[in-house]
């Protein structure tokens, strides 16, 4: 454990996860003493070391979610200039590319459900084009001859959650790795610090960004959603350029030969163990509609927690006590919202006030709704 | 013709006409379950209604049993239940959408994937059902062999502390039909050490009545394959596996849209489970309260008595001797 340089900071985030680690960069940038405490040895141990690193704000619309669009494409918007600052700062890559994506449909049973999300897609405004076989694989070759259409999105983007995570740390100011809280301390009112095995740390906010472990820190109805991810390596390099997609899978190139193929949803609770099912169903998935993965080599088959909540949309707010704020249950879209939810929260750290895209989010909602925790 | 009286309401019918005639004119179907017929305050076993002829002036009582009580439960394994609405759970975008669903379908029941969810993780699908109100059912889904789900069935009862289980034994990836010969296997078994065996089934009457014979609680027949909302694809069989059934009969996968509810209850089921076709509709709570509505629609038709069908149209009022008021 690497021991912090003070016993007293403005402000304790929890998680250096992208979540953790996106609002304490940008609470330092608005002046703040900012200490980040993480139970692992090292930062993204969580949902952030394993996500695929889709910016994909309209492939992954869907009925009844409308707001959680609306989310995703301000969380969309901050990443050009986001990934632009952080790389020049660290000089360190962030992966971030403008790729768009292709959903493509294995069969005809396929083609009426994307039709289905098509449409509501450019129901609500959003940048889908449908296109024939023969134009999806145009724009990708090496998909399968049997595919039978498909949607382009061509403003989706992509990004390496890994790489930005690395980066991020080097950014920040201080983190403390191997602390693991244990209590949020504080006199009935308002939030003191916070402390764990190894020591107490003194401060007057608390920024909970623990990702599927938030539960375990207070009253907000977060669990976590087990999702298996494999990364596969083309020595040729990668055989696509956006995001492919099918209702059943995903892959998305690194543009270093790396393809990622994701993901399992499973409520598992806390296990992370990847299975045979799961990585035979995704090589499966993956083969239907890209028949050249048999090809790649397969490194790394691993399994992380997403932060689930009842409405699938992230909890960002103030909590119940003075002082102490959730950053959380960022769902699918925790690389997507990084940096739009560290900005959101240092304001919220140094003004009290959350931006209007983040209106809404607080933890409060699910006491109303009667559901949850 | 022949006057008789008829649950109190005086009817004619042809000379010679047997207690079975008497009991379609009353509006229930003689093959039904649940019926009972008293003639002058006596029983009469059903074997003997064919036989039995109906004499002038004599008193029929025509019960049916599922009409008693509540008026609308039904009772599976001891069990009365209210709704006839079972919910699955698989497919819902979100927990609140799910638990929002739950509550507008009015489903006491609702049936979970032990092979899908841990049942002690904190926050999940199971803490969402209760704040539904649902009671758990869980099922074997994902099981290809007898051995998987006796296996998953028993993971059940010791996770949850339930005897019943909803056994699915699938027999092929792409249809996800049952495996007839797996299934029946799995159910003997469970039913041998004390569960409540309600079995997902294909709509065959044999491998129903197999089903039932070998001990489960009720039968869950399919509409058609699970998820493609197909609907019901072999009507007769349905109405075959209802008719010689002991034990309540629930249509079971394959519902698209409302009418399909409506009608495997018009057909005699005494429940329908449906999970796509709420938890994948464009408004989920929309529809789980359109097939609130569709069962029970399909439930009260049923016990109403349809008209029968015709070739030629039949004037809804008469021809003749009219008052000219309803002209």
């Amino acid at each position: 454990m690497r021991v912090p340089r003070n016993t007293r900071y403005d402000a304790v985030v929890i998680g250096a996860g992208l979540i953790g680690l996106a609002t304490a960069w940008s609470a330092e940038r608005r002046g703040l003493s900012v200490l980040v405490v993480e139970r692992a040895d090292g930062p993204g141990a969580g949902a952030s070391g394993v996500a695929a690193g889709m910016l994909a704000p309209v492939t992954e619309a869907d009925f009844g979610e409308e707001a959680g669009v609306a989310l995703g494409l301000a969380g969309r918007e901050r990443w050009p200039a986001f990934a632009a600052r952080l790389e020049e700062l660290t000089g360190r890559p962030t992966g971030f590319r403008e790729s768009g994506a292709l959903v493509v449909a294995a069969d005809r049973d396929d083609v009426e459900e994307l039709r289905r999300l098509h449409e509501l897609q450019v129901s609500l405004g959003l940048d889908s084009e449908w296109l024939t076989p023969s134009a999806c694989r145009r724009l990708e070759p090496w998909l399968s001859p049997r595919i039978a259409g498909g949607m382009l999105a061509a403003g989706e983007a992509q990004a390496d959650p890994r790489a930005t995570t690395f980066a991020l740390a080097e950014a920040v100011g201080e983190v403390s790795y191997g602390f693991d809280v244990e209590t949020i301390e504080n006199d009935g009112r308002r939030v003191t610090g916070v402390r764990g095995p190894a020591g107490a740390i003194e401060c007057e906010r608390v920024v909970v960004a623990a990702g599927a472990w938030s539960g375990t820190l207070g009253k907000v109805p977060v669990r976590p959603v087990k999702g298996q991810i494999l990364e596969l390596h083309g020595r040729g390099g990668e055989p696509l350029d956006r995001i492919v997609r099918s209702p059943r899978c995903y892959l998305v190139g690194r543009g270093d030969g790396r393809v990622v193929l994701g993901g399992t949803m499973e409520e598992r609770g806390y296990d992370t163990t990847v299975t045979a099912g799961g990585v035979h169903r995704l090589l499966e998935h993956a083969w239907e509609v890209m028949p050249e993965t048999d090809e790649l080599e397969l490194r790394r088959a691993v399994a992380g927690l997403r932060p689930g909540t009842p409405d699938n949309r992230p909890i960002v707010g103030a909590g119940d006590l003075a002082g102490l704020f959730w950053a959380t249950g960022h769902w699918r879209n925790g690389v997507l919202l990084a940096p739009l939810t560290g900005d959101a929260v240092a304001d919220l750290l140094v003004d009290g006030r959350l931006p209007a895209e983040l209106a809404g989010l607080g933890a409060d909602r699910f006491d109303r709704a009667g559901v949850g925790a | 013709m022949t006057s008789v009286r008829i649950n109190g309401r005086p009817h004619r019918l042809p000379d010679g006409a047997t207690v079975a005639q008497a009991v379609r004119e009353s509006g229930v179907e003689p093959g039904g379950r649940g019926v009972a017929v008293a003639l002058d305050g006596e029983v009469v076993p059903r074997g003997e209604w064919d036989r039995t002829q109906v004499a002038e002036g004599q008193e029929l009582e025509v019960l049916h049993a599922v009409q008693g009580g509540d008026g609308s439960a039904f009772t599976i394994a001891g069990r009365e239940l209210r709704s006839r609405l079972v919910l699955g759970t698989g497919g819902f975008r979100n927990l609140e959408v799910m638990t929002a669903a739950a509550r507008a379908s009015g489903a006491e029941i609702a049936t979970v994937a032990m092979r899908r969810v841990d049942p002690s993780a904190p926050g999940s699908i199971l803490d969402a059902l209760a704040a539904a109100g649902c009671e758990v059912l869980p099922n074997t889904a994902g099981c290809f062999t007898a051995r998987e789900a006796v296996t998953t069935a028993r993971l059940a009862r010791e996770a949850l502390g339930t005897d019943w289980v909803k056994l699915e034994v699938i027999g092929d990836d792409r249809t996800l039909l049952p495996d007839p010969a797996e299934l029946l296997e799995a159910a003997e078994t469970l039913v041998g050490e004390g569960f409540t065996v309600l079995p997902y089934t294909n709509d065959d009457p044999i491998l129903a009545r197999r089903l039932e014979d070998a001990g489960c609680a009720a039968v869950m027949p399919l509409g058609s394959p699970i998820g493609s909302g197909m609907g019901i694809n072999n009507p007769y069989n349905l109405r075959l596996i209802v008719e010689q059934a002991r034990v309540p009969v629930i249509l079971d996968a394959g519902v698209g849209t409302a009418s399909d509810a409506a009608l495997a209850m018009e057909a005699g089921c005494d429940a329908v489970l449906l999970a796509s076709a709420i938890s994948r509709a464009a408004d989920p709570v929309a529809m789980a309260s359109a097939m609130r509505k569709a069962v029970e629609a399909g439930f009260e038709a049923r016990a109403a008595g349809r008209i029968p069908r015709r070739h030629y149209a039949r004037p809804s009022s008469p021809e003749e001797g009219v008052a000219e008021l309803t002209q």
